[in-house]
């Protein structure tokens, strides 16, 4: 396919309308009829400098670090559906950095001082909110591990502060702090600048932002080979036809295995269902986000009011983004546990999507067996808090051929080497 | 929710069940003699395959016995059940076009 249509009226590197209040009064005059398409739809050419399989919020970051950063702008996201109806559609949104190990607290911190910036960066309002995520612990030994978390967040510059019994309630007067329940809290630790954003923004504000530098973002173009000459990736094979790429980067989450595996490459990952769901939207009652890992649920509460519920995976590995009943049914036990005014809320609609989960619970960013095939993958179930530092990394990665020292440790090579970043419960919990 | 045939005491709820991942990935013999990279192959790699897959089950809230099942991870049907030990047949292509699809 050779063929570059663009969309009426806009073309190239030609620059879009500025987002300000300005430009919100001028399209209320035509009853917000008249907006320009935020990314302009590109059919695929023949060959990119760059290509990016997978237009998730990863994906899409990518290309925008490459062409901000890097002055990469021949870049295409091949992504087989609309963009951003992968995990990046379907998370519960929990933005934080506590996570343990060095390695780690890099990574996240990295994402979480880009998303200080993003709205503004890219123009978008990716509503990010830091209300503060609050990780409760139920017993001794959690107490134990999230104080020394707490400390080893501190030595690494990172914002955390632990917080008694007394003062879990004073912050989120909603909870069930009674000691004769089931799982009593006795503390827990609070990431102030941890919150939530919006996940549809997040892709829509970096496609549009890539766009408006040049990149291709071309939708319903799946990947279905990817073609290698001698120990060389030389391009993939598409719905759309056969597009030659100088390099290569492979963001597809979920599924990962199925398109690593065009390369003959195994990973370390598997795909497991996630589900989330919402309520129907109340008042405002809780203001910050809530997660545990005794009980196993976290909440938060979106604007529009509905309670956003996350919990954990099914044991069995799918690629049907749904799962099974029994695992929501826990879900709601856990969410009444901490909150009995919840108990005769009622559930607006649930869904799941496909985590890749990794033996150690962190993300693989870097390269493959394959020269100038890279990946960026494993993510699991909290990869959306890392979009722009992922993205950020991925970036750099992609246009040096080199891992920046923050992605570095995370290695497909260190399933061989051994040297895991073990972020199973060391991290606060799943997201 | 999964309706799973245990081999010994018949069908039951999934909650009554542990997966147990991937069947039939033998330990190298001699771990001592296997480089790192075939050790690594075994320990995390997973071929996490869209379409048939042969998997361990445990009947941990029952007869606490190991079986294995073949299922799929498209649709999550149950296409056949078979005790340890076992290694029927490859069934049905896991990976033909007819299994595929259904995703956005
Ligand atoms: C229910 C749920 C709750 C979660 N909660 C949180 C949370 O609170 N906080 C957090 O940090 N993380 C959370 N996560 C995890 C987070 O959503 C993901 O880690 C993250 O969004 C992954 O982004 P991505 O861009 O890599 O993947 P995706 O958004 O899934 O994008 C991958 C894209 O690749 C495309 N693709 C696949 N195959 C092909 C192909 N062959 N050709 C072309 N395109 C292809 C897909 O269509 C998809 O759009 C949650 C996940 C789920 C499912
Ligand atoms: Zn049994």
């Amino acid at each position: 396919m050779a063929c570059f249509s663009a969309m009426a009226g806009f073309e190239g590197k030609r620059s879009m309308t500025r987002y300000s209040a300005l430009s919100l009064l001028k399209n209320a005059f035509s009853h917000h009829e008249a907006w320009a398409p935020a990314w302009r739809k590109a059919e695929p050419r023949d060959s990119y400098d760059v290509v990016i399989i997978g237009g998730g919020g990863h994906g899409l970051a990518t290309a925008y670090y490459l062409a901000k950063v890097h002055g990469i702008t021949n870049v295409a996201v091949l992504e087989r559906g609309p963009i951003g109806l992968g995990n990046t559609g379907r998370n519960t949104t929990i933005v934080r950095s506590n996570y343990l190990w060095d390695e780690s607290a890099a990574l996240y911190e990295k994402a979480l001082s880009l998303w200080e910036g993003l709205s503004q960066d890219l123009n978008y309002n990716t509503m990010f909110s830091q209300r503060g995520v609050l990780n409760l612990a139920h017993n001794h030994g959690d107490v134990l591990e999230a104080q020394r978390r707490v400390h080893a967040l501190r030595l690494n510059g990172i914002d955390s502060e632990y917080l008694s019994r007394d003062e879990v309630k004073a912050f989120c007067p909603i909870i069930d702090i009674r000691p004769d329940v089931r799982y009593p809290v006795w503390g827990g630790t609070l990431q102030r600048r941890g919150g939530s954003a919006r996940h549809d923004a997040v892709a829509w504000g970096f496609a549009r932002a890539a766009s408006e530098r040049g990149v291709d973002i071309c939708e319903r173009c799946e990947v279905q080979g990817i073609r290698r000459e001698g120990g060389k990736v030389v391009g993939v094979e598409t719905s759309k036809g056969y597009i030659k790429a100088g390099k290569v980067g492979i963001v597809t989450a979920g599924h990962s295995g199925v398109v690593a595996a065009m390369a003959d490459i195994r990973l370390p990952v598997e795909s497991h269902p996630l589900q989330a769901l919402v309520s129907e939207p109340v008042k405002p009652i809780i203001d910050c986000v809530v997660m545990s890992n005794a009980v196993h649920v976290y909440v938060s509460q979106s604007d529009k009011g509905e309670l956003v519920i996350g919990a954990g995976v099914d044991a069995y590995t799918s690629y049907a983004q749904r799962g099974s009943f029994h695992v929501i049914e826990h879900q709601m036990g856990a969410l009444l546990e901490l909150f009995p005014i919840f108990s005769r809320m009622r559930m607006l609609r649930q869904w799941g999507g496909i985590v890749d989960v990794t033996p150690d619970a962190s993300p693989i960013i870097g390269k493959t067996p394959v020269d100038n095939l890279f990946i960026n993958c494993g993510w699991g179930t909290g990869g959306f808090k890392a979009t722009p530092g992922s993205g950020w990394v991925f970036a750099h990665t992609l246009a040096t051929g080199q891992p920046h020292a923050i992605n570095a440790p995370f290695a497909l090579s260190r399933f061989e080497t051994g040297k895991l970043i073990d972020e199973h419960g060391a991290a606060a919990v799943a997201h | 929710m999964l309706l799973i045939t245990c081999p010994w005491c018949g069908p039951r709820d999934e909650i009554e069940f542990t997966c147990g991942g991937e069947a039939h990935r033998a330990r190298p013999q001699d771990p001592a003699a296997t480089d790192d990279a075939a050790f690594a192959d075994f320990l995390f790699m997973r071929t996490n395959p869209k379409g048939l897959q042969r998997e361990r089950w445990c009947h941990s809230q029952g007869c606490r016995r190991w079986f294995n099942l073949e299922r799929s991870t498209i649709t999550h049907e149950i296409t056949r059940i078979y005790k340890m030990g076992e290694q029927p047949e490859a069934s049905a292509d896991a990976t033909s076009p007819a299994r595929q699809g259904g995703q956005p």
